[in-house]
C-alpha cells in the first residue's frame, strides 16, 4: 500500500479575478522510504500539494489518502511532522522547550520528553544547545531544531516545504548531507518542496517536476543514484544526466504556456 | 468591508437595546413611586417595602410601569431617545431658531471647549515638535531631557489643571488661556516622545545612502527624517488631541466655569440634570472623534502627497 | 538679586557638566545615562528654588520646592489616607476589574470574527474618547466613596486593553498556526502554547497604557464628588483654600505613585516577555 496516494487531485481558489487551478489532475503514489522532491516555478502548486497531503489545503476535487486513510484522519492521528520554509521556533521557549512542545500536545510522559529531546537534538547535531533560546542560535542551527522539532514524535512521514531555502549554500549543503543521513537512519518516508535542481536531485530517490496554469505533475523522474551520497556525487555524469533530465522537465513546463 | 458595516450595525444595535433594557431596572423605583402616588396599584404597595428590593424583581414585578421608566424627568439613566432630542434641541434646533451661540447651545459650550483645545493643542504640538529635533541633534538635550518626557507620559499630569485655573485666575488669567495651558502640556509630552521616534526610524542603511552623497545636516533632515517621522507624528498627534480635549474639559471643572463642555457636565451633575449630563457627554465624544477623524485624513492626503503611501 | 544670579550659574554648571558627560567617553555607560537626566532635575529644581527665593513669589503662586518638601514630610499620614483611597482603593481595584474583565471579552472577542469585526471597530472609537467625562455619571450611581472611582477606572481601561488583547491574539503568524494544526492541538492547547505567550507583549502594552489611565480616572474622578478623602479631592479642596504646598505635595505623591506603578508593570513585562525583541536590545 503506497503511503501517499493522490488521484485526480483538484484544488481551485475561488478569486476576484476568477478561479484559480493551483492544482489539476494531480496523480502521484509515494512508498514507504521514498524521498521525494516537488520542484517547479512559483505558483505550480508544489507546496499546494503538500499542504494537501497535510490537510492544511483541502482539495476541491479527486481523491488523497496518507496511510490509508484521509489527509484529516492522518493529521488527527498525528501520522507526520511537517517542516516550514522559516524555522518558526518559539522565541519564549529554549531549544529543548521547542522540541517539547509537541511531545505536550501529544501527551507524552515527561520521562518521555527527555529522552526523545536528547535523541534528537543528537540526529540533528545539537548536542548542548537544549538550554539555548533561538534568537541565540544561527538561522542554521535553528532549521536543524525546526527539524529535530518535527522529528521528536517519530511520525514515519516527514513533509518539509522548502526548508533551507533561506539559507546560504555552505549551510544548506551540510544540512542536505545530514538530512540524507537521517533519511537513511530512520527509514522515513520524506516529501520534499525546493526550487533548487541540485538539491533535489542531490536528495531525492523521485523527482516529481510540476509546472503553473494550471498546477500540474510534468514529469516524474526516478534516480538511479545510490542510496549512499556523498556531496562529490554531484561531479558525476549521473549527477549531472538526472539534473539535465529535471532542468529539461521544468523549460517543456514552461514553453506549454 | 460590507461585512464589517453590517457586523459594527449589529453591534451598535445590540448596545442600543441593552441600553434601553437597562433603562428600566435603572429607573424603576422613582417610576414606581411616581406611579403610586398618582394611583396605580404597584406590588408590593409602598416605596418603604420596595427600598431593600433589587430593581429587577421590582421590574419583573411591574411590567405595566416599563413604559414610564422610559420618560423620567431626572431619569437614572436616561433613554438614547431622550439623549437624542436633547442633543437636537440644544443644537440643530437652536440653529433653526437662529440662537446657535446662546448660552444654553451645545454647540457654543462646544465652541468654547474646541477653542481651548485646539489653541493649546496648536502651541503644544509646534513646541513638541522643536524639542523633539533639539533631541534629535544635540546628545546631551537627548540624555538630560528625554528619560523625562517618557517619564511624564506615565503620571497623572492632569492633575496639576485645577491648580493652573486657579494660580493664573489669582493673577488675573482668565478664559481661554489658562485651559489652552492646560491642553498645550498635556498634548506636548506625547508629540516629543512620537516625535523623536518618528525622527531617529529612518535604518542606518538610509542614513549611509545620504552620507555617500555627502548630504548636509539639514538635507539628511528634510529630506529623509522628516518624511519618515510623519506616521509616528499624526499617531501621537491624534492622542495628543484626545488628552487635550480631556485637558480642556477638567479645566472648566474648578472655578464654576459657567461656559465649556465641562461646566455642563460639572452643572448637570450638581442639579441631577442627567440627560445634561449625557448630552453633553455626547457632544465631547462626537467632538473627540470628528477632532481625531480630521487628522486621519490631513495623514492621509500627506502621506499619499509625499508618497509614503500609495 | 544674589539667588537670581545663583539660579543662572547652577543652571549654566548643571548644563556644562551634563553636556561634558554627554560628549565624555564614558556617556554610554548605565551610571551615566542614569546621572545626566538626574542631574537636569535636580539643576531645574534648585533654579525653581533660586528663582522663587530671589523674587519673592508669593506661596499661592508658586511654593518653593523646599517648602513642598516639608509640607510632605508634615503631612505623611494624611498623604498615606489619601493614597490608599485614591490609589489602592479606586485606580487599583478599578484596573483590576477593567483589565480582567477585558481580557476575558478579548478571548470571546477574538473566538467569533463577528464580533471581532464588529467590536474591534467601536472599541478603537471609544479609546479615543474623553471617557473621563462619565465621572459625574458614575458618581451617581454608585456614590461618593472609591467604589464610583473604581469604575470610572474601569471603563476607561477596558477599550485600550481590549483593542491590545485582540491584537495580540491575532499576532501568531499562519505558519505558527499551520503548526499547531500538523499536531492536531485543540483549541485551548493552541490558545495556551501559542497565541496567550506571543500576545504578550500586547497585553503588556495595554496594561502599562492602562496605568496611566487608572490614575487620572481616579484623581479626576474625585472632582466630581468624593467622601473628605482621596488625592483628587484635597487637590481640589487645596486649591480652593491656596494651600498649594498641599496640592504640590500630593502631585508628588501622584507622580511617585504613577511611575512605580508603570514600573513595577514594566518590570513584570521584561520578565515574561524576555525573548520579544524589544527586551533584548
Amino acid at each position: 500500500m503506497p503511503v501517499i496516494e493522490a488521484r485526480n487531485l483538484e484544488l481551485t481558489f475561488q478569486t476576484n479575478d476568477g478561479p484559480v487551478h493551483a492544482l489539476k489532475d494531480v496523480n502521484l503514489s509515494i512508498e514507504k522510504g521514498d524521498f521525494v522532491s516537488f520542484i517547479g516555478p512559483s505558483g505550480c502548486g508544489k507546496t499546494t500539494f503538500l499542504r494537501c497531503m497535510a490537510a492544511l489545503e483541502h482539495p476541491t476535487g479527486g481523491e488523497i489518502t496518507v496511510n490509508g486513510v484521509s489527509p484529516e484522519q492522518a493529521r488527527q492521528a498525528r501520522a507526520y511532522g511537517y517542516v516550514f520554509q522559516a524555522a518558526g521556533l518559539y522565541p519564549w521557549r529554549t531549544i529543548a522547550g521547542n522540541i517539547k512542545l509537541p511531545l505536550e500536545i501529544m501527551g507524552f510522559s515527561k520521562e518521555e520528553q527527555e529522552k526523545r529531546v536528547k535523541d534528537v537534538l543528537q540526529l540533528v547535531d545539537l548536542e548542548g544547545f537544549g538550554g539555548k533560546y533561538p534568537w541565540q542560535l544561527s538561522g542554521g542551527m535553528q532549521q536543524r531544531a525546526s527539524i529535530a522539532r518535527a522529528l521528536g514524535f517519530d511520525a514515519d512521514i516527514l513533509l518539509m516545504d522548502e526548508p533551507f531555502g533561506a539559507l546560504d549554500e555552505i549551510v544548506r549543503d551540510h544540512l542536505n548531507e545530514q538530512l540524507l543521513a537521517l533519511w537513511a537512519r530512520t527509514e522515513k518516508t520524506i516529501g520534499f518542496v525546493t526550487h533548487s535542481i541540485p538539491e533535489a536531485v542531490y536528495l531525492s530517490t523521485r523527482i516529481v517536476v510540476m509546472s503553473p496554469r494550471p498546477g500540474r505533475i510534468t514529469d516524474v523522474i526516478e534516480s538511479p543514484l545510490p542510496k549512499e551520497r556523498p556531496l562529490e556525487i554531484r561531479d558525476t555524469p549521473e549527477f549531472i544526466e538526472i539534473a539535465h533530465r529535471v532542468r529539461e522537465g521544468l523549460r517543456a513546463g514552461h514553453l506549454d504556456e | 468591508m460590507m461585512r464589517t458595516f453590517w457586523a459594527v450595525l449589529v453591534v451598535v444595535a445590540a448596545i442600543v437595546l441593552f441600553w434601553y433594557a437597562a433603562a428600566v431596572p435603572m429607573n424603576i423605583k422613582t417610576a414606581l413611586t411616581q406611579a403610586e402616588r398618582e394611583g396605580a396599584v404597584i406590588s408590593p404597595e409602598g416605596a418603604a417595602a420596595r427600598r431593600d428590593m433589587s430593581a429587577i424583581a421590582l421590574s419583573l414585578a411591574n411590567p405595566a410601569q416599563w413604559g414610564d421608566t422610559l420618560v423620567q424627568d431626572k431619569p437614572r439613566l436616561p433613554t438614547p431617545d431622550q439623549v437624542a432630542v436633547e442633543l437636537w434641541q440644544t443644537s440643530g434646533a437652536m440653529v433653526l431658531k437662529g440662537r446657535a451661540f446662546s448660552k444654553r447651545s451645545l454647540l457654543f459650550h462646544g465652541w468654547v471647549t474646541l477653542s481651548a483645545t485646539l489653541l493649546g493643542f496648536g502651541i503644544g504640538t509646534v513646541l513638541g515638535i522643536l524639542l523633539a529635533v533639539g533631541i534629535v541633534h544635540s546628545r546631551v538635550m537627548d540624555m538630560s531631557v528625554m528619560p523625562w518626557a517618557i517619564v511624564s507620559q506615565t503620571i497623572p499630569i492632569i492633575a496639576l489643571a485645577p491648580m493652573i485655573i486657579v494660580v493664573l485666575y489669582s493673577v488675573g488669567v482668565q478664559g481661554i488661556i489658562p485651559k489652552a495651558i492646560i491642553s498645550a502640556y498635556l498634548s506636548f509630552f506625547p508629540v516629543v516622545v512620537g516625535m523623536v521616534k518618528g525622527l531617529r526610524s529612518p535604518d542606518s542603511m538610509q542614513l549611509d545612502l545620504l552620507r555617500t552623497y555627502n548630504a548636509s545636516t539639514s538635507q539628511g533632515f528634510w529630506k529623509l527624517r522628516l518624511p519618515s517621522s510623519l506616521p509616528y507624528l499624526f499617531a501621537s498627534l491624534k492622542v495628543a488631541i484626545a488628552a487635550s480635549l480631556v485637558g480642556a474639559i477638567v479645566g472648566e471643572l474648578p472655578t464654576g466655569a459657567v461656559s465649556g463642555l465641562g461646566a455642563r457636565l460639572l452643572a448637570g451633575s450638581y442639579y441631577g440634570q442627567t440627560i445634561q449630563i449625557w448630552s453633553a457627554l455626547f457632544a465631547a465624544a462626537i467632538l473627540a472623534a470628528l477632532l481625531v477623524g480630521i487628522l486621519g485624513m490631513i495623514e492621509r492626503l500627506l502621506l499619499r502627497r509625499m508618497g509614503v503611501v500609495a | 538679586m544674589m539667588e537670581l544670579v545663583l539660579a543662572l550659574l547652577i543652571w549654566a554648571a548643571g548644563w556644562g557638566l551634563n553636556a561634558w558627560l554627554a560628549r565624555s567617553a564614558v556617556s554610554e555607560t548605565r551610571a551615566v545615562q542614569f546621572l545626566v537626566p538626574f542631574i537636569f532635575g535636580a539643576t531645574l529644581v534648585l533654579v525653581w528654588e533660586m528663582v522663587v527665593r530671589g523674587l519673592n513669589v508669593p506661596m499661592v503662586i508658586l511654593p518653593a520646592p523646599s517648602v513642598i518638601a516639608m509640607r510632605f514630610a508634615s503631612s505623611l499620614p494624611i498623604l498615606w489616607v489619601d493614597f490608599v483611597q485614591t490609589f489602592l482603593k479606586g485606580a487599583l481595584g478599578g484596573y483590576v476589574i477593567g483589565c480582567a474583565a477585558a481580557f476575558l471579552v478579548a478571548i470571546l472577542v477574538d473566538r467569533y470574527d463577528f464580533l471581532r469585526r464588529g467590536l474591534l471597530p467601536v472599541g478603537n472609537f471609544v479609546a479615543a474618547l474623553p471617557i473621563v467625562g462619565t465621572a459625574p455619571i458614575l458618581v451617581m450611581w454608585f456614590g461618593f466613596d472609591w467604589q464610583s472611582k473604581a469604575a470610572v477606572v474601569v471603563v476607561m481601561v477596558f477599550f485600550p486593553m481590549l483593542v491590545n488583547t485582540v491584537a495580540g491574539l491575532r499576532e501568531a503568524s499562519a505558519m505558527q498556526r499551520d503548526l499547531m494544526q500538523t499536531y492536531a492541538a485543540s483549541y485551548g492547547q493552541a490558545f495556551f502554547k501559542l497565541r496567550l505567550p506571543a500576545a504578550m507583549p500586547f497585553i503588556f502594552n495595554g496594561l502599562k497604557i492602562s496605568t496611566t489611565l487608572a490614575l487620572i480616572g481616579a484623581i479626576v474622578a474625585e472632582f466630581f464628588g468624593s467622601p473628605t478623602l482621596g488625592m483628587g479631592f484635597r487637590i481640589s479642596t487645596s486649591v480652593g483654600q491656596l494651600a498649594l504646598d498641599m496640592v504640590w505635595a500630593e502631585i508628588v505623591v501622584a507622580a511617585l505613585a504613577g511611575s512605580a506603578f508603570y514600573g513595577v508593570v514594566a518590570l513584570v513585562e521584561k520578565a515574561v516577555t524576555f525573548w520579544h525583541p524589544s527586551q533584548r536590545a
